[in-house]
């Protein structure tokens, strides 16, 4: 998967941005995998993550697969990182998202001292990722570099909507609901941050920034005045 | 997918959430209806949208009522009030839309969710893209646009005239009736998908000659293309080769996916002893 790459935006707009997931190599590392991708999600709790989740079962919020209907005037909009952990139960993706680049340098020296032997990866703006790696006395190993969208541009969204329905790379966040949301957040009928949690129920992997994605649907909505 | 006529109130809210717009209220039978050769199997309204079970009955009633007075209903915008939507059980070739669309399907041949494959997130223990080598990873279709598999193939095609040889270990690579000439198999010309991923690997040097003609093939395709450039880092972590060429071909290079190295070969029939001289 290519799931955190290819996100929208120039640097500065990965500032709140910093994708930290664990994934194990196919006959190399993937013994006795399960426990360490938990360890690591565990471990990433004390930073105060933003989601988290893995490729399997999706993220710290879900949609609700039988939902009272009274639910819609006090809904649950904590995600819910212990569901998560505990339900990891497969060889998978998992992943910790950060609003900020300290936690993110924190948690990866967590990671390196622990030792896990798992493959972990950074997905954020280059010089992000650089500064993590190197706070953390990590190496970087290899890089593998967005090259941003191309072809038929013609088709895609605007910049805003495009920034938010690529922060889920599985592209199940769609371009016409992004709209929605900047649109009832301009109409004033929800806030950014109910909107961006509609958004990151759609998620099916954990990987969906909402601090983030706040963010933008705030300079939306305030760029109309 | 299809979505039950008994069931849908013809809220439309899942029109929203389609990433391909395949769902659409239609006129004739007040209800949403999910167009067929649009429609990817990705599952994200099913597995998107929170569902209530509301007696679909009362709910029309009840949206009759306020349409009389003009009142705007309005909804949680993530929810199917009465569980309308049915998936149903996909036969070949239409399956491959889901395999490819609906990201918590693992492929058989990579056992990775989703559409692709390790690339370089192992790259530390696989080994994958050693110094001097460049890996590509060209996903067409996304964000958000979708693909139809001749057009992959027509960008197969071109790359294997290259001299490319594609990633064994990748789930259109599997579908290859022949991986040499990039020719996919004839069945599942007709088939959309979400976005498909070509990986490939060359040669540094390579790199220009690659991206120049991914952006020819592009021009006659209807639909975009997300372009991935994966290299190894230098021993002190800094990478000094392909970045230079990406910025001299005009890209500004903004985000990255960085492999911090972390990684180790833990497997015990992998591991080879302290002081044992291997042949390999």
């Amino acid at each position: 998967m290519t799931n955190t790459l290819h996100r929208y935006g120039d640097a500065d707009s990965f500032r709140d941005d910093y994708v930290v997931f664990a994934m194990c190599g196919r006959g190399h590392n993937d013994e006795g995998v399960v426990p360490k991708l938990r360890r690591f999600l565990e471990m990433a709790l004390p930073f105060k993550p933003v989601n988290m989740g893995d490729a399997r079962h999706g993220g710290a919020l879900r949609a609700a697969k039988s939902m009272n209907p009274a639910s819609h005037w006090k809904r649950d909009m904590r995600p819910d990182f212990q569901t998560v952990i505990q339900g990891l139960d497969t060889v998978t993706t998992a992943a910790a998202v950060f609003d900020n680049r300290v936690a993110a340098e924190d948690f990866l020296k967590t990671v390196k001292a622990a030792d896990l032997g798992l493959s972990v990866n950074i997905s954020t703006s280059i010089d992000g990722a650089e500064q993590c790696c190197h706070v953390a006395d990590a190496c970087r190993h290899s890089v593998g570099y967005s090259l941003g969208f191309e072809g038929r541009t013609e088709h895609l969204p605007n910049e805003d909507v495009l920034k938010l329905a690529t922060m889920c790379g599985h592209g199940m966040v769609s371009a016409s609901f992004a709209k929605k949301m900047v649109d009832w957040v301009k109409e004033g009928r929800r806030t950014p941050a109910e909107a961006a949690t509609y958004m990151t129920r759609f998620c099916s992997c954990g990987v969906f920034n909402p601090s983030r994605a706040t963010r933008i649907l705030e300079e939306a909505r305030m760029r109309q005045k | 997918m299809r979505i039950d006529p008994s069931k849908c109130v013809a809220c439309g809210n899942c029109t929203y959430v389609c990433p391909m717009g395949a769902i659409y209220i239609d006129p004739a039978i007040e209800r949403a209806t999910v167009n067929r050769d649009e429609c990817v199997e990705c599952y994200a309204c099913y597995n998107g949208l929170s569902q209530e079970h509301l007696n679909p009955t009362l709910v029309r009633t009840v949206r009759k009522l306020f349409k009389m007075m003009r009142v705007r209903f309005d909804p949680e915008p993530d929810v199917c009030p009465t569980a309308a939507f049915a998936p149903e059980e996909l036969v070949w070739p239409r399956v491959v839309r889901r395999a490819f669309s609906d990201p918590r399907v693992p492929h058989e041949s990579t056992g990775i969710e989703g559409r692709g494959t390790e690339e370089v997130k192992t790259n530390d223990v696989s080994g994958r893209v050693k110094v001097g080598e460049v890996g590509f990873t060209v996903e067409l279709g996304r964000p958000g646009v979708g693909v139809w598999f001749r057009e992959i193939q027509e960008m197969a095609w071109e790359l294997a005239r290259a001299g490319v040889v594609f990633e064994k270990k990748n789930p259109i690579t599997t579908l290859m009736s022949d991986a040499s000439s990039g020719t996919i198999r004839e069945d599942i010309m007709n088939e959309k998908v979400l976005s498909a991923i070509l990986e490939i690997k060359v040669p540094v040097e390579r790199t220009e000659e690659i991206i120049r003609l991914v952006r020819d093939v592009e021009t006659r395709l209807d639909t975009v293309v997300a372009l991935g450039v994966a290299t190894r880092c230098d021993a002190d972590g800094e990478e000094r080769v392909v970045a230079p060429v990406l910025e001299r071909l005009g890209y500004k290079l903004e985000r990255a996916k960085t492999n911090t190295g972390l990684g180790r070969i833990t497997n015990r029939a992998n591991i080879v002893p302290q002081g044992e001289v291997t042949a390999r």
